[in-house]
């Protein structure tokens, strides 16, 4: 392979970086005036690479350190057209609460380049390079609200337990290095099951998915999760709930198929106990909650615990279920923080579950849109979030996983009740006031995705499915 | 014909889109007028609805035991649109759409506040209830069957009475807690059986072993939706709480879903389960029977003692579907049927009086036929039909349920029976306190008898319960066909 067909291979990733750095070059002149532009030129450069991803050709390249195959370009082509929505909605908040930086954008930018390495990752060196770059970008969006102290302490909370977790992650690939003799996924696989390597291949693994368990906030690496969502702005939170846990989900499912392909049943019993805890974690604890933003920390946390168990499956239905269900998760919970963004009384942001009380009365468009998001995270036909929750444990239980299911099934009916809780206080509870009147952006979104959840996923469904299908055949399994 | 299906279920919808699109366009004028407007074309929707279900009937080959009017397109792998009628659910598409004008009629007054979204939920629970009935894909059924909760959810916890909240989660965290074990079900039987086509998976032979975790599950969701004994606690609540319509298509549509499941899934798909387990749903309906009947005796609320002997009721249809003979079948077909227009009746007889004066005690009433002798005579049909008075569809129901189980464990019809001489007891004296007596209370003085509106609501419902206690031959002639051919293939599979 030449240089040239390698550099193909990366385009969408190549051309991401050079316009990161155009853009900043061209923000660091003109100044914080320039947020708008730096923003809709960002935006078009996500749009252009989401093209590249879509026509890439497959293949491996820079020595089988970067893999382009379906998954990949799938993920790729998913993080890219729902960054720019992140792009837009912060840059409006962000006018709005007197915070405009140019640097936002470039964030993000950066944020994704991170993602599109992490997804595209096939040795453990890659991997660590795009997980790192993507986490950078989001502990400074996290505290990006310098003269917040919430948000600084949200930043500052997820920087350290971040870097905990980095190193947690490095010291497994160095273990796995050690004694698998390669950093390659492949190599690796082959070592495992020539008989080589023992279990200290397996105490590596344990500790690179302990380091990938955080960054997708699974239990018991959830702490977090509840800290940074309260405390980073709005739409912030919108972007990291959302993206970063896809192409980290995605990074997990290649490296445990890829890579420890062969060790399926070590690790599957890790990934069952994950999903387990995820589940009832998110599902205790959201009930206690009172701030939202907190309660949706604890809904992805479960949510996470439902696309693990799709994965513990270690089939392709598996890894074809968490594709969609991401994709799907994705949607519904950048509309929740849009929703968020969106509304606020007397200048300041509901954020208390009682702040929500009446809110089917004096904003009907809203709750409704709201209510739709619960019901599809909850899990309810005929939303999206059911159709999502149908492919993991339909896989799961063709994989005999049937206990799990079950028992994770019975999970998602306590987290019903806290959703249930925000929909009884928007429709039955009677309204404290008049709220602000939502800025259209946050608006248009929120009602956008509401309306993805139900009704244009059913015909969205049967497009994404045979997409999700092919693409998880690149992970190689059965 | 294809196509018809789709459009029954989906006839509501157009509604939904006409009151929102009404809503849009009258922004400002005076909301009294809009919703009188929404109410017409509601009213209107759900008419034609019953027209096109009653057309559909008409069209109906009852000799034919398969499915009938199916349609089938391919959706994505793991789901198909998959829609059809057989003699059994064809009747229940019929029952909800003959309840739902009346519903919409039964609120014409009593609901003032959000009227527009009070029809609307109105109109979706009618889509999803008819959805349920024609749905031949498993995905399809799961869908129509849990997206029920959520317009009853927000009927019962916007328009409901004083305990509102906690009914609408009672009422929704139970079922949901029922419905993912049946989900859980489904999804293996789709791994098993490579299919979730209902028509294929009725023939499919499922392992003995496996049959009975998928029983379970299924009858976990079933057994509370309908409700059986002990997972009834629920629907006196919801009763209690939801709006008299709410109460109709609850008492009328939604338990029946359960009766249909028991009948769609556990018999024809896990035979060798349903044989296993049936001494077990005869003694929940034996219990059912007795013990809410005593409890239905002891209720000072009237809409409480109505829920709770739509519990006993529905246990007669649950020992007549395991009876796995003809009569118990049809008997306990025709009891959900019925049960469907008399307890639907008695729920709005007693929205009658408590639109009058806001209360639901007993206690309260008495002597209430001296002033009211329409009311008065109206309520002891229907309350004759509730007992199984032969000459009203009541008695077909019982008395077909307990013959099927009489055939198959005599103890048990024994004490079913028993449940007959108690629901006169607290029917009679339900009507007794209520009706009969002085007319003792002074705020009862100036009560008044019903209405043109309230007999125009009540006349249909008088008509079918004395049609179908003279002429119930009229539905065995739908049925006869599929039941005796889902008899016919319990018994082969089971060998008896």
């Amino acid at each position: 392979m030449t240089f040239q067909d390698a550099l193909l291979l990366a385009r969408p990733e190549v051309f991401l970086a050079a316009s990161t750095l155009v853009l900043l070059v061209w923000g660091a002149f003109r100044g914080d005036k320039a947020m708008g532009e730096v923003s809709i030129g960002a935006s078009l450069a996500l749009f252009v690479a989401a093209g590249f991803a879509a026509v890439s050709p497959e293949g491996t390249a820079f020595a089988g350190g970067f893999i382009a195959d379906g998954a990949s370009i799938f993920g790729k082509v998913a993080i890219y057209l729902i960054s720019p929505v992140a792009i837009y909605l912060g840059d409006r908040w962000l006018v709005r609460v007197g915070n405009g930086r140019f640097e936002f954008p470039i964030l993000i930018l950066l944020a994704a380049l991170g993602m599109g390495m992490m997804v595209s990752a096939g040795d453990l060196i890659s991997l660590y390079i795009g997980v790192e770059l993507q986490s950078l970008a989001l502990y400074v969006l996290a505290a990006f609200r310098r003269d917040d102290p919430k948000a600084s302490e949200a930043g500052l909370k997820y920087f350290v337990l971040g870097a905990l977790s980095s190193g947690l992650l490095l010291y497994g690939a160095s273990l796995i290095y050690g004694f698998a003799g390669s950093t390659h996924f492949d190599l690796i696989a082959k070592s495992i099951e020539g008989g080589a390597t023992g279990t200290g291949v397996l105490f590596g693994l344990v500790f690179l998915i302990c380091g990938l368990a955080f960054k997708v906030s699974a239990a018991p690496f959830h702490m977090w999760t509840p800290d940074v969502y309260e405390g980073a702005p709005t739409p912030v939170v919108g972007f990291f709930a959302a993206a970063p846990k896809l192409a980290a989900m995605l990074l997990l499912a290649r490296v445990l198929s890829e890579g420890f392909g062969t060790a399926l049943e070590q690790w599957r019993q890790i990934i069952v106990v994950t999903a387990f805890l995820s589940v009832a974690v998110g599902a205790f604890g959201g009930l206690a909650q009172s701030n939202i933003k907190r309660l949706l920390a604890y809904s992805s946390i479960a949510n996470i615990g439902y696309a693990l168990i799709g994965l513990s499956a270690g089939s392709a239905e598996g890894m074809e279920a968490v594709l969609v269900f991401m994709v799907l998760y994705m949607i519904d919970v950048t509309g929740f923080f849009a929703c968020l963004g969106a509304l606020s009384r007397n200048g300041k942001p509901m954020e208390q579950l009682s702040d929500f009380a009446g809110l089917a009365r004096v904003r009907p468009g809203m709750a409704l849109a709201l209510t739709a998001l619960s019901f599809s995270v909850m899990g309810l036909p005929p939303f999206s979030g059911f159709w999502a929750k149908m492919f993991v444990f339909k896989a799961a239980i063709a994989s005999g996983q049937w206990p799990l299911a079950v028992v994770l099934l019975l999970g998602s009916v306590v987290a019903a009740f806290y959703y249930l809780r925000l929909i009884k206080t928007m429709w039955f509870d009677a309204a404290p006031g008049q709220t602000d009147k939502e800025p259209l952006d946050a608006k248009g979104v929120a009602i956008a995705s509401a309306l993805f959840c139900f009704p244009v996923v059913l015909p969205a469904l049967a497009l994404l499915e045979p997409l999700a299908k092919t693409a998880a055949l690149a992970f190689g399994l059965k | 014909m294809t196509g018809i299906l789709s459009l029954i279920t989906f006839a509501p919808m157009i509604g939904v889109a006409a009151i929102l699109a009404l809503r849009a366009m009258s922004a400002g004028q005076d909301t009294a007028v809009v919703a009188n407007r929404a109410k017409i074309v509601a009213l209107v929707t759900s008419l034609v609805t019953l027209a096109l279900s009653i057309f559909l009937v008409s069209k109906f080959d009852a000799k034919d035991a398969g499915f009938q009017f199916v349609e089938t397109v391919t959706w994505f792998s793991g789901a198909t649109y998959r829609m059809g009628v057989d003699g059994i659910s064809i009747l229940f598409v019929l029952l909800t759409a003959f309840l739902l004008p009346i519903c919409i009629l039964a609120s014409w007054e009593s609901v003032t506040d959000r009227v527009l979204e009070y029809l609307a939920a109105f109109l979706l629970l009618e889509t999803l209830v008819i959805g349920v009935f024609c749905a031949l894909d498993l995905v399809l059924f799961y869908l129509f069957f849990e997206g029920g909760l959520v317009p009853m959810f927000l009927i019962i916890g916007i328009w409901g009475g004083k305990n509102r909240v906690y009914a609408a989660y009672k009422f929704f965290l139970y079922t949901l807690l029922g419905s993912v074990l049946m989900l859980a079900a489904i999804l293996a039987m789709a791994s098993i059986a490579k299919t979730t086509s209902i028509p294929d998976l009725m023939v499919f032979k499922f392992d003995p072993q496996v049959q009975m975790l998928l029983w379970l599950a299924f009858f976990a969701s079933f057994a509370v939706k309908m409700p059986m004994w002990p997972v009834h606690t629920w629907l006196p609540d919801a009763h209690v709480e939801a709006p008299t319509a709410g109460s109709v298509i609850l008492a009328g549509i939604l338990l029946k879903m359960g009766g249909y499941g028991f009948l769609r899934f556990l018999l024809p798909m896990f035979p060798q389960a349903s044989v296993y387990f049936t001494p077990l749903v005869f003694a929940l309906s034996v219990i059912a029977i007795i013990y809410t009947s005593l409890v239905a005796f002891r209720q000072v609320d009237i809409k409480k003692l109505i829920a709770y002997s739509s519990v006993a009721h529905m246990g007669f249809v649950t020992m007549g579907i395991f009876s796995g003979n003809a009569q118990g079948v049809q008997g306990a077909i025709f009891q959900m049927l019925s049960h469907g227009v008399i307890a639907g009746a008695l729920f709005l007889c007693v929205g009658v009086v408590y639109d009058r004066m806001h209360t639901r005690e007993i206690a309260f009433y008495g002597g209430l036929a001296n002033r009211m002798p329409w009311y008065a005579a109206i309520f002891l049909l229907f309350t004759m039909g509730n007992v199984g008075l032969p000459g009203t569809s009541g008695f077909v129901g019982e008395i077909l349920t307990m013959t099927g189980a009489y055939q198959v464990s005599t103890w048990t019809a024994l004490a079913a029976t028993t449940g007959v001489i108690l629901s006169a007891v607290y029917a009679l004296g339900l009507y007794r306190r209520v009706m009969f007596g002085e007319l003792v209370n002074p705020k009862l003085a100036a009560i008044q008898d019903l209405t043109v509106r309230e007999v125009v609501i009540f006349a249909p419902l008088i008509a079918s319960t004395l049609i179908l206690g003279v002429r119930p031959g009229l539905i065995f002639n739908l049925t006869a066909a599929s039941v005796d051919h889902l008899v016919g293939a319990y018994k082969a599979a089971v060998g008896g």
